[in-house]
């Protein structure tokens, strides 16, 4: 078998398939067989390299030389020069866009710093079984600083100078929320983790709870020591079985090394955490609901003031931090504030983990520097939409946050940019859509779950959301007027404005922003009767094209309700009254007689 | 287990687990092929456990020594089960859709003879510890 | 008191630093409208979980409305009271609670006494644009408490009132966004829960989701049939509290309008449950003393302290709750049953009518009065002592209905010789009244003396929790008082755990006793209606010839003609009962 010296690996992601990187591929063989080499170098596709912008890519290993937007005719200068001759081809390196120069090693390439893992840096890369391994990662250096090395108050002051906000949706400056809690004085106080993700399709908590557990618990220990609080409690839904089980083996290990317990470090500052287990309702990731909960109350806000660090869990002041901003935390400590606020906007620091999810080629997880637009998310950490189908929207924030357009698309993502947008940064979730979305069912679609996860306190969130969604069922079932969509902008309005929970809130936003952004959908379904996504069932209307149709009963024989009729060699017609559009008839027709319209 | 009592306790343990780590990782005679699988929840759905187990057998069958551990998320959640390859001296390699027959084809050509196979996933993110 | 700058509708004001926008406002003579919100003042009870959005307000600088009950005054503040943005998200809000409430007030029990009603009207709201599903829940009938929960609100008032006043926990709320409703655990029928019927729960509910079953009907039907000999008896609390049905102020007494209003109704015979009440003295009195005698004669058989056992909600209450206490309370039954077994089995027999014949109603300030004479042991052979308990809604509901012109009524007297009673008795409807009562009767037997002055006014008010000592000529006797179910809690789990040396302790369910009874009128959290009730009652008290229970003469009568002596065999097995452990009855279905 061949024993390769050289290798080259072909972008084969979508948008460089499209780009003819396969005939790249194939040329590349022709000339390495030209030149009797084939044994000696490999040529590989790979999966995409998220630079879709610049490609196809190819990148040649061992040296890393990085050749963007390479053409099929280029391979034969590729083998000639840098694998015969050694000699880079220049014309073919990324340019720097900044100082104009060629760079050759991807490692030094701006589009590498697209993504830039902190709070994600040991995920994929330790085993979170293994405390050792965290141990040799830097971990608990930056505990063992804080205990030896630092005063809670000059913890505090490097938190509140990093510029790190709350990563759980709000975005509550995390050292301030430290600073109250410190300064609330209590015979015990407590430190809470808030692992109760729960907007659909975010997994940003649950993997850094199931790859990197000891961060958070490291994190913990530090926020205890910086407010005074000697116990932790982290609030984990139970339908997270792996984390629980990993933070247990976690805790364990912690334990066993003296990491947690007593006199921590010799320092005398005693340490140690909890879990408490959530039923995975949505509203318990709100954090006075989240205390209820753990207090074995029902799971239901309460209003704020008093917040949680006067009085928390069990009355006592209590910090509430989320897995992604605790996860922050040790590195921030390690390599100082000023490390961290250098990375972001101005006033939006770090990273941003998100779920990136929907019609988009790299469905992953992705943790990015606050201030990248949707549109380098979209395109080039994403590879774009699947199939070449056309952008429409993306959502981020879950059922709180909005639906954001091709107009948006530039905008840096930081917390205010996207409120300022109509949307919010939520936990993370970011779901992109394409042409075949219907906006008005994507709003229906959030209310739906909104009014399933209202804990139902509020009137505005337990009926009025009801409401909303009522009016949306209406809307897509063609039953719409022009004065529902004045009602249904109106009482959004009002339940923002009235709801008494940060969920209750934020929860219209998806019906105001694609109000906003989608207005003539909105009209479309309720003036014309249609959904041009082709969504909504009850706005199609199967129709037989007479002029296709051959009358071969195909469709009448197997309509489920004898909803078509028609004499043999006769074009047939479908009653549209009797239709529940199935789809059945059309799977029949051999004559792509039968359309939807 | 010993406790870590002060930052040099710490620093002692790290620094022996560095080396223990390092001495895999440098291509030296003693270094093995260390072999990563991404086991978050979703990569397990996607068969991630089935691979770490066919790895586990199946080298031992063929007499391959490596060191083969659990991770966390990798973050190609459209190209689960991921694993990473780190051969000594090389690069370390993500390959996605891995399953027990790529997996094969991985020890066979790649830990075997450094023959690269198709579905390998180009790492698109820097960590904060290259910084 | 520190104070804060703030701006009501353009009004500069001064409020005290802590306080809410909404206490503000009022303070100064603002209204703003609220619905969830229920206060009990003096009674340690709030319920403001900020839920109903009805008390929204504009706060300047702030980015959504406030709800004024639960923000508090800060220095500077600009608020809005009737914004056009406050008035939009208001009626927004109420349009929005209607939409979700069944439109039936034609028919509703609660109709023209509903605070929800109330609201719309005051809102001047004539439509509802909001058309959609409404919650449905399935109808719960328990022998006292009707929950129509398609009609909650979901205010969380009955369930605050049933944990935090009451601690008795039946209720709290379930289930999730549009169906969340306020029930007991797994949605079961309250009989299945540890409800104590004390029915706090129907006094609070602004709404017609609870409410009492209605007895009225089978009253007019047994009034309308010759057959039946008709006895009513009126509780001392009553008197107090039924003039404001008809327009007149708290605390008016109107006991000879209501015998009048009986009378014209077609009772046979208007009696008074105050004459049971004194004759609840004669035996609890006796009950005391004689255990107080035992203890203090080194007896370690005698449990103290007594307790009394008047109240049925504070009956179901230890029943559930304390059933390794159950031989501590007094055996003497409540006046209402004293009364039903002294009407059927002593005046049924003088006038020569049979049991089964003679219906005797009750008049009663209490709810769970409905469920107390259901109760097996107060029947004989399938009759029960006391037919039909009314509370005092439901007579003026009857007065009503019997087209009778209350207030120009004249002021009649009970009948002889059960209507006949003392200044004792009416206090019974107060908190610490009975304790009073019976330390006014068992001072003079213990010590053989008599008392100069009967006010033992160290036993009254409306503290939560109260004690006092009474010197018997020498001997201390320690009188421990309690009212609202929670702080009979707080006593009884200090007796248990022999933290607390009483001979005596009176607990009353409701707050206030039985003024602040569920089956009075609706107070609507103002309870200064309930505090001007209970002077009434002291003022009633004074206002009687004889004020000792032992001296009623028909009391003595009875003794003579009928039962004996107190504690004897006869009332023994006429007047009083014994106790069951209800703590198993919980159950999941």
């Amino acid at each position: 078998m061949a024993k390769y010296k050289m290798h080259l690996l072909v972008c084969g992601g979508t948008g460089c398939t499209a780009s003819q990187s396969h005939n790249i591929v194939e040329n590349l063989h022709a000339e390495l067989k030209a030149q009797n080499l084939q044994d000696d170098v490999q040529v590989i596709l790979t999966g995409c390299f998220g630079f879709c912008e610049k490609g196809p890519i190819v990148k040649v290993m061992p040296d890393n030389t990085f050749y963007t937007e390479v053409k099929p005719e280029d391979a034969k200068e590729i083998i000639a020069e840098h694998i015969i001759k050694g000699r880079k081809v220049t014309r073919l390196l990324y340019t720097d866009p900044e100082n104009k120069e060629h760079i050759s090693d991807s490692k030094h390439m701006g589009f590498y710093k697209k993504q830039l893992r902190i709070a994600l840096r040991n995920c994929g890369f330790i085993d979170p079984e293994n405390i050792d391994e965290y141990v040799a990662n830097d971990g608990y250096a930056a505990v063992a600083k804080v205990l030896t090395e630092m005063t809670a108050e000059q913890v505090i002051e490097e938190v509140k100078l990093s510029g790190l906000r709350g990563r759980g949706g709000g975005g509550f400056p995390t050292g301030i929320k430290w600073e109250i809690a410190s300064k609330n004085h209590a015979d015990q106080k407590y430190v809470v983790c808030n692992a109760d993700e729960g907007d659909p399709g975010a997994f940003m908590d649950r993997s850094i709870l199931e790859g990197d557990p000891h961060s958070v618990i490291e994190a913990m220990t530090i926020n205890g020591f910086a407010i005074g609080a000697t116990k932790g409690l982290i609030y984990i839904r139970a339908e997270y079985p792996l984390a629980i089980h990993r933070l247990q083996i976690a805790i364990g290990q912690a334990r066993e090394y003296g990491l947690l317990g007593k006199n921590i470090f010799g320092s005398g500052f005693d340490f140690d955490i909890e879990l408490r287990y959530g039923a995975g309702a949505f509203v318990c990731g709100e954090e006075t609901a989240l205390i209820h909960s753990m207090e074995g109350l029902r799971g239901e806000p309460t209003f704020k003031p008093p917040f949680p660090a006067q009085s928390g869990y069990l009355g006592k002041p209590t910090n509430v931090n989320n897995v992604e901003t605790y996860a922050n935390i040790p590195i921030i400590i390690l390599k100082g504030a000023n490390w961290f606020n250098k990375i972001g906007t101005e006033k939006s620091k770090g990273t941003k983990v998100f779920a990136l999810a929907g019609q988009i080629n790299n469905v992953g997880l992705i943790e990015v520097p606050m201030g990248i637009t949707l549109r380098e998310v979209i395109y080039e950490i994403g590879g774009g939409i699947k199939n070449g189908r056309k952008f429409k929207a993306v959502q981020t924030g879950g059922p709180s946050g909005g639906c954001l357009t091709e107009k948006h698309l530039d905008t840096p993502i930081d917390y205010d940019n996207l409120i300022a947008a109509g949307s919010m940064m939520g936990s993370g979730g970011m779901v992109v859509m394409d042409d075949t979305s219907c906006m008005v069912s994507i709003a229906k679609f959030y209310l739906e779950f909104t009014v399933e996860e209202s804990c139902g306190k509020c009137t505005p969130c337990r009926v009025g959301n009801k409401r909303l969604q009522e009016i949306l069922e209406k809307i897509t079932k063609g039953n719409g007027t022009m004065d529902d969509l004045d009602a249904l902008r109106n009482l959004a309005a009002v339940i923002k404005d009235t709801a008494l929970c940060g969920l209750g809130q934020t929860s219209p936003n998806p019906v105001l922003s694609t109000l906003d952004n989608f207005w003539e959908e909105y009209v479309e379904h309720v003036k014309d009767k249609k959904c041009s996504a082709g969504v909504c069932k009850s706005l199609m209307r199967y129709v037989i094209d007479p002029e296709h149709c051959v009358g071969c009963t195909a469709c009448a024989r197997n309509c489920p309700v004898n909803a078509i009729s028609g004499e043999k060699k006769m074009p047939h017609i479908i009653n549209t009254e009797l239709c529940i559009k199935c789809g059945a008839c059309i799977e029949r027709c051999k004559f792509n007689a039968i359309s939807i319209k | 287990m010993t406790q870590i009592k002060s930052l040099a306790d710490l620093k002692a343990l790290k620094g022996s687990i560095q080396e223990k780590m390092d001495t895999r990782a440098k291509g030296n005679r003693e270094g093995l092929v260390q072999v990563k699988v991404a086991m978050a929840t979703c990569g397990i759905a996607a068969g991630a456990k089935q691979v770490f187990d066919y790895f586990l057998t199946e080298c031992e069958k063929r007499h391959i020594d490596i060191v083969l551990t659990q991770t966390g998320c990798m973050g190609y959640c459209h190209a689960e089960p991921t694993i990473e390859v780190t051969v000594p001296g090389k690069e370390p390699i993500v390959f996605g859709y891995v399953d027990t027959k790529k997996a094969d084809e991985i020890i066979e050509k790649y830990i075997k003879n450094g023959e690269l196979v198709e579905g390998i996933i180009p790492v698109n993110y820097e960590s904060v510890k290259e910084h | 008191m520190e104070f804060v700058n703030i701006i009501i509708d353009d009004k500069k004001i001064q409020a005290p630093k802590g306080s809410t926008i909404l206490k503000a406002a009022r303070s100064a003579g603002i209204g703003i409208p609220t619905l969830c919100y229920y206060e009990l003042n003096g009674q340690n009870l709030e319920n403001r979980p900020g839920g109903c959005r009805v008390c929204v307000v504009e706060v300047a600088g702030r980015k959504n409305l406030a709800p004024a009950c639960a923000t508090e005054v800060m220095e500077g503040m600009e608020i809005k009271t009737h914004s056009l943005r406050v008035v939009n998200a208001r009626r927004t809000v109420v349009e929005l609670l209607l939409s979700d409430h069944p439109a039936s007030c034609l028919i509703c029990s609660k109709s023209g006494n509903c605070e929800l009603q109330s609201l719309a009207q005051k809102l001047g709201i004539r439509d509802i644009p909001f058309k959609g599903e409404q919650s449905i829940y399935k109808k719960d009938d328990s022998p006292a408490i009707i929950r129509e929960m398609n009609k909650c609100i979901m205010c969380r008032r009955c369930e605050t009132v049933c944990n935090k006043l009451q601690t008795v926990g039946a209720l709290s709320a379930v289930n999730r966004g549009f169906m969340a409703v306020v029930a007991p655990a797994f949605e079961q029928d309250l009989v299945h829960s540890p409800c104590t019927m004390c029915g706090q729960c129907v006094q609070a509910c602004p709404v017609g989701a609870l409410s009492e079953v209605n007895q009225t009907r089978q009253v007019i039907h047994a009034i309308n049939n010759p057959a039946k000999t008709v006895v009513v008896q009126t509780a001392p609390a009553v008197r107090v509290a039924l003039g404001e049905e008809f327009g007149e102020e708290p605390g008016t007494i109107v006991t000879g309008k209501m015998a009048a209003a009986l009378r014209r109704i077609g009772f046979d015979y208007v009696f008074d449950t105050d004459f049971a009440a004194d004759l609840t003295i004669m035996e609890e009195g006796t009950e005391l003393l004689g255990r107080i005698s035992k203890f203090m004669a080194g007896d370690k058989s005698v449990r103290l302290p007594i307790l009394t056992s008047c109240c049925p909600g504070w009956v179901n209450f230890f029943e559930t709750n304390y059933p390794d206490m159950l031989d501590v309370p007094s055996t003497a039954k409540s006046p209402q049953q004293m009364f039903g077994a002294v009407a059927k089995n002593y005046w049924a027999e003088k006038i020569g009518v049979k049991r089964e014949d003679m219906v005797v109603v009750s008049i009663m300030p209490c709810v769970a009065k409905k469920f107390e004479c259901q109760r097996e042991e107060f029947k004989e052979n399938g009759n029960p002592d006391v037919d039909y308990s009314l509370t005092t809604r439901e007579l003026a509901e009857l007065i009503k209905q019997f087209n009778i012109d209350f207030n120009s009524l004249p002021e009649e007297d009970f009948d002889k010789p059960l209507g006949e009673s003392t200044g004792a008795a009416v206090i019974f409807g107060a908190t610490g009244g009975v304790i009073e009562a019976a330390t006014r009767t068992a001072y003079e037997v213990f010590t053989g003396k008599t008392l100069d002055k009967v006010d033992f006014t160290a036993l009254r008010g409306l503290e939560g929790v109260r004690s006092a000592e009474v010197d018997f000529n020498g001997t201390t006797i320690r009188i421990g008082i309690a009212h609202g179910l929670g702080n009979a809690r707080k006593l009884l789990d200090m007796v248990r755990n022999g933290e607390a040396d009483f001979h005596a302790i009176e607990v009353m369910a409701c707050p206030g006793g039985c003024v602040g009874g569920a089956g009075q009128p609706f107070h609507h959290g103002n309870f200064s209606k309930v505090e001007k009730r209970f002077e009434a009652i002291y003022r009633e008290d004074a206002g009687k010839p004889i004020r000792k229970s032992h001296e009623n003469p028909y009391i003595k009568q009875l003794y003579d003609e009928f039962l004996g002596k107190p504690c004897g065999e006869k009332s023994h097995h006429l007047l009083h009962t014994h106790y069951f452990d209800k703590s198993k009855q919980i159950e999941v279905e």
